[in-house]
């Protein structure tokens, strides 16, 4: 099972797409779920919305939304490890705050009184550009390798800060990309002391190449250094310094601080097509998704390694959910290969979609594309009508609009892993384990933001009496004249006739003249029909009386 | 009246045709038929065009075409008309061969139409001549009811435009009409044939059976047989022939037989179609009880959704059950007043589908509005028949503005629109109660004339 909690949209073009950081580390915004259930299929549905209800109440957040069947969804096989087991549920438009901050910390094993969580100050954690809390649980099985069965816990905190501006160096306007100086108390404002009794703090750093040539300075001596072992997709290697805590105390705190000494720029290691995601189409009644994928300065690189025998494809999947009112048309895909339309089944391998049904299931899209090596742009659109909801099913702030999640781009023959040289084996760190795991390259597009129509919320009182009257009109109207006699008639064109001297009257009595012909007035009408009639009513009335009384009675 | 007459003469009956089918294909090679087919007025989720699409292609991936809530049509229409939706021809508008369709069942249908209104004229001649009446009433001056039901079907703005709108409203239309026509001309099978594909491509044709049991057992529109007794007992002796024939049983069990053969082929040809998913019951879920339950709230020209997007949920059931009864309810009472006139019957009967049902679009006003041509010379003395008409225009003038206002400007609201559809409600609700009305004093006047005064006792 993982859980995340995001705010702020990882931002791949400034901070990469490709590394083990933010392949594994970098999520939608919101709260994203998805659980491999090992239960009989019947019992999966059940256990997700047990599991919902526990992290709801359990991190203080409304996770509990996604127990409904609207919400979550079934993917087939963009979760690798197996098919119809999987759930997966976000919810885009959740805010993420100190109160859901403070149960993940109350898992660790000193809460946030010792170890590197003594760093996290909430303001300068909570002015970041992204920070996202996962959880990350895994059962292993049966023994295997003599590990005994059981639930290992993982919990990550992925942050991206700025350092305050007192060690920066000047940003010009037009380079943004120049990396400022900083040091823990800058980010944090707070130093390391002495007291934890935790394990090294290790504190990846990344650098490239700077090796022999070093044109930052670190303000602390690192304990130990590990080079990257040659990376197949990028040019230079990575170094990761470690730092042992335990050494320092409180005369001499921690303050790890990386000075530039030149200005640096630098791009991160993107992915190997740059993905994003929009809406197109104006009004209220339909809109596209469009989903385009760019190649970045980077792509050059990964098309080399990867062609074999002159004819390399670039596999792209392609996982998308939309809620139920947003209705999918499929048969309207499209696809475009540097901007010129391409048949489906040429660049489409595979596709399984799962349509929405109203109210009870999102729709579902799971596309594998193979576009040629060399492609430049490639772009998937989808047309889609907006649905009508009853006025309790739209949030409160109904004129915001609907969120549709993000879209997961993965590309699975990339694998984005870092393996360390390291010169005793004994002394493993977990970190570097995790580094060195094969995890697949994906990135999230965007969140988008649907607006759609609403109804008058002011008026459900009104549009029932208006309608009802309606009906009322016709039904009362039609029996009416079914029912009326000719003595009827003429009595009542009559009496019309008598009283007034009004247009409508004389045009009726010239009407009912011509139907006569030239006859003579008819006979009065018999004075005896009056008690039939009073009789009548009070029939109809008793009768009435009586259906409401048995009905009160029998569905009391 | 003589003016037109003679403007009908001069420029006949087919130059209409001709000249309404060349302003189809016209329009249909704008492009994008002009985007009619995203018209809700013109499209609803039972009879879009682009629904039908997608039911097409989850057909083709084997998946279930009813699996998303997209398509609520009849799998044979899938079948049918499904693969239409994706054959392009070069250099031609994208939707040319489905077009060509829709004007092909226009014309049909507008043949039929002429065919059984001019069985209704002869129909309604006869009974007058054994009536003794064609002296008095000018009979010259009657005129010709099914051309001009033709070319109210044809040339009505409605049908253009949901023909040209491609949705699936001229063959539903195809289909009652076919049915009528089989039971006004007595051919049983043909009857039986079209009211089960009707029923089965939107339900609400079933109440059609009502009217063609009528028109199998005692023949086509004529004044109520008190009259003919009258007349019979003023006479005596001479026109004993000239009676016309009582209720027969023997065509209604012909037609029964026929139904229940139709009903079970096209039963047994959908469960072939479904039988990996779901089966008839799937089926039947998802066209006849989303029709019922009217699951889908997007804007049309009637007046439930609105209604039902505002309305607790608390209450839902209760005003399902209470819109749909109000349809049934009326069957009876109709059917017993109008007993003698079967074709006015079926006429009333479509009119209040078309009002009342779940998913109203101008295709079903298009085809009470040509069936009301048939009774031009019943309908003469019709009230308020200039209010009516300019209603109507007002209405499908007014309709897409409001329309616009709401969903792609911006700057009004879902009111405005529910205004012109409520509008257009009330309209129709006018068009029925007089035309009943009508229709019952037409009757008066005829016995008037032959028993020489009113009578105090119902007719």
């Amino acid at each position: 099972m993982e859980l995340s909690f995001t705010k702020g949209r990882w931002n791949y073009e400034s901070w990469g797409g490709f590394d083990p950081l933010s392949s594994s580390n970098a999520k939608p915004p919101g709260v994203e779920l998805w659980a491999v259930f090992d239960v009989p299929q019947h019992h999966i549905d059940a256990s997700w919305k047990n599991l919902t209800h526990t992290l709801s109440g359990l991190f203080c957040a409304s996770i509990n939304f996604l127990e409904s069947t609207a919400t979550y969804s079934t993917p087939e096989w963009s979760f690798p490890p197996a098919s119809g087991n999987v759930r997966y549920g976000t919810l885009p438009c959740e805010a993420v705050c100190t109160e859901n901050l403070t149960p993940w910390l109350k898992l660790l094993p000193c809460r946030d009184k010792a170890g590197i969580a003594l760093l996290l100050d909430r303001p300068s954690l909570y002015r970041g550009f992204y920070h996202s809390q996962q959880l990350h649980l895994t059962s292993t099985g049966s023994s295997s390798e003599g590990i005994d069965s059981g639930i290992i816990l993982e919990q990550t905190l992925t942050v991206v800060l700025q350092p305050n501006s007192e060690m920066a160096i000047e940003v010009h306007a037009s380079e943004k990309h120049i990396q400022p100086s900083w040091s823990l108390s800058s980010i944090f404002g707070k130093q390391f002391p002495n007291k934890e009794n935790g394990k090294s703090a290790a504190n990846g750093l990344t650098s490239e190449n700077f090796w022999s040539n070093p044109s930052f300075e670190l303000s602390a001596n690192p304990d130990r250094i590990f080079l990257e072992e040659s990376s197949s997709h990028s040019k230079s290697l990575s170094i990761l310094y470690m730092f042992q805590v335990e050494k320092y105390c409180e005369s001499e705190p921690f303050d790890i601080g990386l000075m530039w000494k030149v200005p640096v720029a630098w791009l991160c290691q993107q992915t190997p097509l740059h993905a994003s995601r929009f809406l197109m189409g104006s009004g209220n009644e339909r809109a596209a998704i469009a989903i385009s994928l760019k190649s970045t300065q980077f792509t050059e690189g990964f098309m080399s390694a990867n062609s074999k025998d002159g004819s390399c494809e670039l596999r792209v999947d392609v996982f998308q959910v939309v809620p139920w009112y947003v209705k999918v048309y499929f048969h309207s895909l499209r696809v475009f290969v540097d901007q010129q339309p391409r048949a489906v089944s040429d660049i489409i391998e595979k596709i399984h979609v799962s349509p929405s049904k109203d109210k009870m299931s999102p729709g579902v899209m799971e596309v594998v594309l193979k576009l040629p090596c060399r492609v430049n742009t490639a772009a998937l659109t989808i047309e889609f009508d907006k649905g009508f909801l009853r006025i309790d099913e739209y949030l409160p702030d109904a004129n915001q609009g609907f969120d549709i999640p993000s879209a997961i781009i993965s590309f699975p023959n990339f694998h984005a892993s870092m393996v360390f040289l390291e010169d005793d084996s004994l002394n493993k760190s977990p970190l570097l384990s995790k580094f060195q795991e094969k995890c697949p390259v994906m990135s999230y597009t965007e969140v988008l933001l649907v607006p759609l129509t609403t109804p008058d919320f002011s008026m459900p009182y009104n549009v029932i009496t208006i309608t009802c009257t309606v009906f009322a009109l016709y039904f009362g109207s039609l029996l009416n004249v079914l029912q009326r006699s000719v003595a009827e008639e003429e009595r009542f064109l009559k009496a019309k006739a008598a009283k007034k001297t009004g247009r409508l009257p004389l045009l009726l009595s010239k009407l009912s003249a011509k139907l006569r012909g030239r006859r003579l007035e008819p006979l009065h009408s018999p004075p005896s029909s009056s008690s039939f009639i009073n009789s009548k009513l009070v029939l109809k009335v008793i009768l009435v009386a009586g259906l409401a009384v048995g009905w009160q009675y029998f569905f009391s | 009246m003589e003016k037109l007459k003679k403007k009908i003469g001069s420029f006949s009956f087919w130059n209409w045709v001709i000249a309404s089918i060349i302003f189809r294909l016209i329009l249909i090679y704008f492009p994008k038929n002009l985007n009619l087919s995203s018209r809700p007025e013109v499209s609803t989720p039972l009879t879009s065009f682009r629904r039908l699409a997608e039911g097409y292609w989850l057909k083709q991936s084997s998946m279930s075409s009813y699996a998303g809530s997209m398509y609520h049509g009849s799998p044979l229409l899938l079948s049918l008309l499904g693969p239409l939706t994706v054959k392009r021809i070069e250099g031609q508008p994208n939707h040319l061969l489905y077009s060509l369709v829709s004007v092909i069942a226009d014309v049909v249908s507008a043949m039929l139409i002429r065919a059984t209104g001019q069985n209704l004229r002869l129909a309604y001649l006869r009974s007058l001549e054994s009536l003794d009446l064609v002296k008095q009433i000018d009979v010259s001056e009657f005129l010709f009811s099914g051309d001009i039901a033709a070319l109210i079907y044809l040339c009505n703005p409605f049908t253009i435009v949901a023909c040209v709108g491609l949705s699936t409203s001229p063959i539903e239309n195809m289909a009652v009409i076919l049915c009528l026509y089989g039971a006004c001309s007595r051919l049983i099978p043909l009857a039986a044939f079209g009211w089960v594909i009707a029923t089965h491509l939107s339900l609400y044709p079933a109440i059609l059976i009502i009217p063609v049991i009528f028109l199998l057992g005692c023949g086509p529109d004529s004044p109520p047989r008190k009259l003919f007794l009258q007349r019979h007992q003023q006479k005596e002796v001479l026109n004993q022939s000239k009676l016309p024939p009582g209720f027969s049983w023997g065509p209604i069990i012909h037609f029964a037989f026929w139904a229940f053969l139709w009903s079970v082929y096209v039963l047994v040809l959908c469960g072939i179609s479904l039988k990996q998913f779901g089966g008839l019951w799937e089926m039947f879920k998802s066209t006849y009880g989303f029709i019922l339950t009217v699951e889908d709230l997007s804007p049309n020209i009637g007046v439930l959704w609105y209604f039902f997007a505002e309305v607790f949920e608390f209450f839902r059931n209760f005003f399902l059950i209470v819109f749909h009864v109000n349809i049934l309810f009326m069957i009876l009472p109709l059917a017993i007043r109008l007993r003698h006139r079967p074709c006015y019957l079926a006429f009333v009967y479509v009119a209040i589908c078309s009002m009342l049902k779940s998913y109203p679009s101008v295709g079903d006003s298009a085809l009470y509005l040509g069936l009301l041509g048939w009774f031009v010379n019943e309908l003469a003395d019709m009230q308020f028949s200039l209010f009516l008409f300019c209603g109507y225009v007002g209405v499908s003038l007014l309709s897409p503005v409001m329309h616009n206002l709401w969903i792609w400007r911006g700057t009004g609201n879902a009111n405005f629109y529910f205004t012109t559809a409520m509008v257009y409600a009330c309209l129709q609700i006018v068009l029925v109660v007089e035309g009943v009305s009508a229709v019952l004093n037409h009757d008066r006047k005829l016995r008037i004339l032959i028993t020489g005064k009113p009578q105090d006792a119902k007719s």
